[in-house]
Formats: C-alpha cells, sequence, structure tokens
C-alpha cells in the first residue's frame, strides 16, 4: 500500500517547478546567487523565490534596485569573475532598459575575447499577455534575444520542462534565458523530487499525428493541443511539437516530423510579424521543399502592441480556433 | 611630492606611463599608414591616470576599459606583441583577432575589456566587484570612464549599486573634456564629475589626472579603501586628450582650437614627471633615455611580431561564440 502511494507520481505547478529548480541549483552550485527586483523576502511578484530567501539568506538571494542595466551587468562581471548568477528581470517587456548589457555586453563577450570569456549566466523573465497588463507587461520578445549569436533562449510551457530547462540553463557555461509565461504559473504537471535537465537546444513531440506538424512555442503549446480534437473533426491529425528552445532551435526535429506530415504550422504568441515563426518557416521550406504539400502556415499576434480591454486582449491572443482557422485557410477545407 | 615615494615606484609609474605613450605613438602612425585596420581611439595624453591607478593593482583585480583602451591594457601588464598582433587581427592577438583595438582583452591580467559602448564598463566592473565580495577575495574592480560615459544610465545604476552593496570597486572617471567631439560643458552642468558621487553616497575626489603622483596617491587611498570592504570612491582625473577622438589627426572636425591643445601639452605629465625625476636624481637623463631605447627596441619586435603572424583561419569564425558545455 505505501509503495504504491510513494509511486504515485508527485504533481507541480509551473509556479514551484520554477521554484524547485532554482533552489536545487542553489544547492548544487555553491556560486550561484539569485539577483533581482522583489527577489529577496517579498520572494518576486509571481511568488516563485518563496522560501528561498529563508533558506539561503539575503547573500545569496539578493534584492537589487530597480535597474536592469545594473542587474544583467552585475550578471556579466560576476559570470566572467567566478560565479554563477541566475538573474531575475521581471517582465520580459523591461529587457529594453538592459538591451546594451544583454546584446552588446553578456552576448558578445566570449567572441569578443576570443574564447577567453565564459558567462554560466541564467537570466529568468516572464513573458506572455492574457492578464490585462497591457502593452507593457504582457509582450513576448523572445525574436529579439534568438537573433543575437552568443545567447540561448528556451521558452517552458510546462511544469515539467519549467524546472527541467532552468537546471539545464544554470549549469550551461553560456548566457541562457528562461522565458517563463506568467498565464503558466498555476498549470500543473507531473515533476519528478530529483534534479533533472531538459537539455537545451531539443524540441519535443508532445502529440503524434500525420498529416500536420505543428510547431508551437510556449503557451501555445497548450492552445496546439486544443487544436488537435477540432483538427480531427476535419480529418487533420496534428502532430504538436513543443518547440521549447528557440536558441537553439532544433531544426532536426522539425524537419523531420514535417518530412511525415508533409504539412507545417507554426504558433506563437509574439506579434506574426518579424517573429521567430518566420525562421522556422524559412528554414523547413529551405530544408524540405521537396515534402511540402502546402505552404508552411503561421499564427501569432497581430501587428499591434498588447491591449489592456479584456474585450480587445481575447482578440489579440491566438488560441486553439485561430490555429484551425489558419489550418482551414491554407488547406483550403 | 606629499610623501616621500620610493624610486622603485617612482621608475615603475615613469615605465608605464613611456610604455603607453610609445606604444600609441605607433599604433597611431600603424593606423594611418593603413597597417592596422578600423579605428582606433588612442590614449595619448592621458597615461598618468591608467600608470598611476594600475600601480596598486594586482592581476588578480580587475578593470573594465573604455573605447580608448590600450593603456588600461598596457598599464595593467599587457604585452605589446599580443597587443599589436590584435590591433592588426591576426590570430596571435589577444583575442585571436576578434575583439581589435576597441575589445582588447586579457582575462589572465584581469583586464576585463575595453568596450565599443560608451558607458558599457561600469555595470561590469560593479558585476566583478559583487563576485569579489561575494566569493570573499580581497580583489578590488576598477571601472575606468569618460566624461561622456558619466552621462550613461549604466554608470548610473553601477554606481547606486556599488555604493548600495558596499563594493570593493573605485570609478576612475578620465574626464579629458570631451564627449567624443562635444565639450563637457555642453553635455553636462556640473564642472565636476566627481560631484556625483555624493548622490550615490559614496566619497568623490577630484585630482589632476596630469600628475602621476596626484592619481597615484588619490588611487591608494580609493583602492585601500574599497580593499578594505568600505565600499566604492569616485575618482575623477582632469586630463586632456592630445590626439583626436579617433586616430591621431582624427577626421578634421572643427571643435578645439589649437592653442588650447597647446596650453594642455604644457602639462605633458610625463615630460612634467622626468623633469621632477631629474631634479630629484631618481633617473638620470641617460637612464631615461635607456627607458626609450628598450621600449622602442620592444616595440619593434612586437609589431615585426604582430606582422609576421598569420591571419585567423577562416574555420575560426564560427569559434568562441558559445561556450562548449563541462559538468558543473
Amino acid at each position: 500500500m505505501s509503495e504504491a502511494k510513494e509511486q504515485k507520481p508527485r504533481k507541480l505547478p509551473y509556479v514551484a517547478a520554477i521554484t524547485e529548480g532554482v533552489r536545487q541549483v542553489l544547492i548544487e552550485q555553491e556560486n550561484a546567487f539569485v539577483a533581482g527586483e522583489d527577489v529577496g523576502q517579498a520572494g518576486s511578484v509571481f511568488g516563485y523565490y518563496q522560501g528561498l530567501f529563508d533558506e539561503f539568506g539575503k547573500d545569496r538571494i539578493i534584492d537589487t534596485p530597480i535597474s536592469e542595466k545594473g542587474i544583467i551587468g552585475l550578471g556579466v562581471g560576476a559570470s566572467a569573475t567566478g560565479c554563477r548568477p541566475i538573474l531575475d528581470l521581471m517582465f520580459m517587456d523591461f529587457i529594453g532598459e538592459c538591451m546594451d548589457e544583454i546584446a552588446n555586453q553578456m552576448a558578445k563577450m566570449r567572441f569578443m575575447f576570443g574564447g577567453a570569456a565564459t558567462l554560466p549566466v541564467t537570466v529568468l523573465t516572464m513573458a506572455g499577455a492574457g492578464i490585462n497588463l497591457a502593452a507593457q507587461h504582457s509582450q513576448s520578445l523572445e525574436a529579439w534575444l534568438a537573433h543575437l549569436p552568443g545567447v540561448k533562449v528556451v521558452m517552458p510551457s510546462n511544469a515539467y520542462d519549467a524546472k527541467g530547462l532552468i537546471i539545464a540553463a544554470a549549469r550551461d557555461d553560456n548566457p541562457v534565458f528562461v522565458v517563463l509565461n506568467k498565464m503558466s504559473l498555476a498549470l500543473q504537471a507531473e515533476v519528478p523530487e530529483e534534479m533533472y535537465e531538459v537539455p537545451i537546444g531539443k524540441a519535443e513531440i508532445v502529440r503524434e499525428g500525420k498529416d500536420m506538424t505543428i510547431l508551437a512555442i510556449g503557451r501555445m503549446v497548450h492552445e496546439a493541443l486544443a487544436a488537435v480534437e477540432p483538427l480531427k473533426e476535419l480529418g487533420v491529425d496534428a502532430e504538436v511539437i513543443d518547440v521549447r528552445s528557440i536558441q537553439p532551435f532544433d531544426t532536426d526535429t522539425a524537419i523531420e516530423s514535417l518530412r511525415k506530415t508533409h504539412r507545417g504550422l507554426i504558433v506563437h504568441e509574439a506579434v506574426r510579424f518579424g517573429g521567430f515563426g518566420g525562421e522556422i518557416a524559412a528554414q523547413l521550406q529551405e530544408l524540405a521543399f521537396d515534402y511540402l504539400d502546402a505552404p508552411i502556415a503561421r499564427v501569432g499576434a497581430p501587428f499591434s502592441p498588447v491591449p489592456f480591454s479584456p474585450a480587445l486582449e481575447k482578440v489579440y491572443l491566438p488560441n486553439a480556433e485561430a490555429i484551425v482557422a489558419e489550418v482551414r485557410k491554407t488547406l483550403g477545407i | 611630492m606629499a610623501k616621500k615615494l620610493s624610486n622603485k615606484i617612482l621608475k615603475e609609474l615613469h615605465l608605464r606611463m613611456v610604455r603607453i605613450r610609445r606604444f600609441e605613438e605607433e599604433a597611431g602612425k600603424m593606423m594611418e599608414n593603413g597597417k592596422i585596420p578600423g579605428a582606433l581611439h588612442l590614449y595619448v595624453g592621458q597615461e598618468a591616470i591608467a600608470s598611476g591607478v594600475m600601480q596598486h593593482l594586482s592581476e588578480l583585480d580587475q578593470i573594465t576599459s573604455t573605447h580608448r583602451g590600450h593603456g588600461h591594457l598596457i598599464a595593467k601588464g599587457g604585452e605589446f606583441s599580443r597587443m599589436f598582433a590584435e590591433l592588426y587581427g591576426k590570430a596571435t592577438g589577444y583575442c585571436r583577432g576578434k575583439g581589435g583595438s576597441m575589445h582588447i582583452s586579457n582575462m589572465d591580467l584581469g583586464m576585463l575589456g575595453a568596450n565599443g559602448i560608451v558607458g558599457g564598463g561600469p555595470p561590469i566592473a560593479m558585476g566583478a566587484a559583487f563576485s569579489n565580495k561575494f566569493r570573499k577575495t580581497k580583489q578590488v574592480a576598477v571601472a575606468f570612464f569618460g566624461d561622456g560615459a558619466s552621462n550613461e544610465g549604466s554608470f548610473h545604476e553601477a554606481a547606486n549599486m556599488a555604493a548600495l552593496f558596499k563594493l570593493p570597486c573605485v570609478f576612475v572617471c578620465e574626464n579629458n573634456g570631451y564627449g567624443e567631439y562635444t565639450p563637457q560643458a555642453n553635455h553636462q552642468a556640473v564642472v565636476d564629475v566627481a560631484d556625483r558621487a555624493a548622490g550615490y553616497g559614496m566619497p568623490g575626489v577630484v585630482v589632476d589626472g596630469m600628475d602621476v603622483i596626484a592619481v597615484y596617491e588619490a588611487a591608494e587611498e580609493a583602492i585601500k579603501r574599497a580593499r578594505a570592504g568600505d565600499g566604492p570612491t569616485l575618482l575623477e582625473c582632469k586630463t586632456y586628450r592630445f590626439y583626436d577622438h579617433v586616430g591621431v589627426r582624427g577626421m578634421g572636425l572643427t571643435y578645439r582650437t589649437d592653442e588650447e591643445l597647446e596650453e594642455w601639452k604644457k602639462r605633458d605629465a610625463i615630460k612634467g614627471f622626468e623633469e621632477r625625476l631629474l631634479q630629484i636624481g631618481t633617473l638620470t637623463q641617460k637612464a631615461i633615455d635607456a627607458v626609450y631605447a628598450n621600449t622602442n627596441a620592444e616595440i619593434e619586435e612586437a609589431i615585426q611580431f604582430a606582422e609576421d603572424s598569420p591571419f585567423p583561419h577562416p574555420d575560426e569564425l564560427l569559434e568562441d561564440v558559445y561556450s562548449v558545455r563541462s559538468e558543473v
């Protein structure tokens, strides 16, 4: 009886999986610390550092001023000199405050120095719309980062991946951005208690299908999965791939799937124009042109800032219905 | 001289300054005759600052530099040969030809990079200082930056955080009177950048940046304070750029007068210091000549090394973008 009970998989919400991942990294790596706004006693505005301040103290869970250039600069200087910082950039939208420190310093230092500098720094940041936080607290700007040689970018869609990708990021010797999603904080998933990694640069096939490959980024994985049934009713058996890693992007998994399904659709929450879906679409047509039976379709937000009004935000956000509509349009069904 | 400095220190200060001056003069020539590609921002005129500060630092201490960074690396112990090789874009350069003048660096010497971004250095130095405190070492991190950079938000954030966390950090402002081609009076309302220190809760000190002893003494106190765990200092050194913003004669823009340049040249840090050293008998003219002769010989050899060195192989382009994973 008790054995059976122990074997029952444990479920954790996304928010607690983040906490557990960071906590285990702090235990494993003595030169790791967390630095950011409201991360200390407050435990972050999203709650994912709750308890860490009491456990690790003020020397390792460091409240900073509201100074994003300073936070990223701190991480660059500290990681180049023997620390393994975990930086917290509260909202991804604040990236504009520190883009020089990210793009010109963090991303390029190793290359500019001919490989002499190593920057094992992890940045956790919160993206995504859906809770009426309007234009400056809701964006998905992963494409800005993916365009920078020198940084890695991952976007966990679920609690398991959130923990595993945070651990992989913290063990990586490069700057890694873990782009979290605020709508997903309460989402439950099975999360092992032990430390594990989800490999950076590996996509995951979350639902197998034979007619169409849907490459979904971040929270859109759940919308893609919600579109599976309605698509089935239309006679389309969709394969859903959780992209997970934007930079590096797992081209092989995408191509392999496309060779099977002959049709592809990319969905992300970011603005469609200039979004990461454009890069994926280009790669697919370059590498699997002969396998394609239809144009590569893309679903993303319209070319607009994220609106405040719930009535508008609902229209703005890509969802399962938008995916189905795009499939119908592309396939003429 | 406020206090008696040993002959050893006086000679080292002199040597550091001469090494920087001669390197920069030759680098300027090499740029103008097309041997060195790209842009060089030369340190001629400002030598007393890097020399006076670095006299107190070991290889373990870190510095961040500016776009005008050769002098800082030389004063920190940089080798001419690998520096010239880097300026030439050769594979034997400090950055394997990937950084050039504006990103010249050497982690082993604690030189965390020249920087092409004005104000790029201070947050990184603050981060290194944070690391020193976190790792409980006695290292100090020094950020060199200009009057122009003191108007960047990055400086403000780094200074505030360094003071808040009481980091072993020193902010050395090399105020050469110009942010690129714009005179200081046209880019900030304060006369002394050091006045801004009060706003961060740290001491601000103004020093004559053309007087290597003055810089040496002020830096000594600031670095001692940082090493003792008492927090950062803002040390402003008033100086002047004898060459143009870029290169030697620059782009021919009209922004300062010849008279002004000549006035500052009368205060040349090296010439003045040599006169003092001769006066007090630390160095003879013969010894000074030998310093130049040795330095020149080293430069000649270094340039030859750079010219003989291979360019990076095209395959090296994609190396060093990422670090290959290692297990923790």
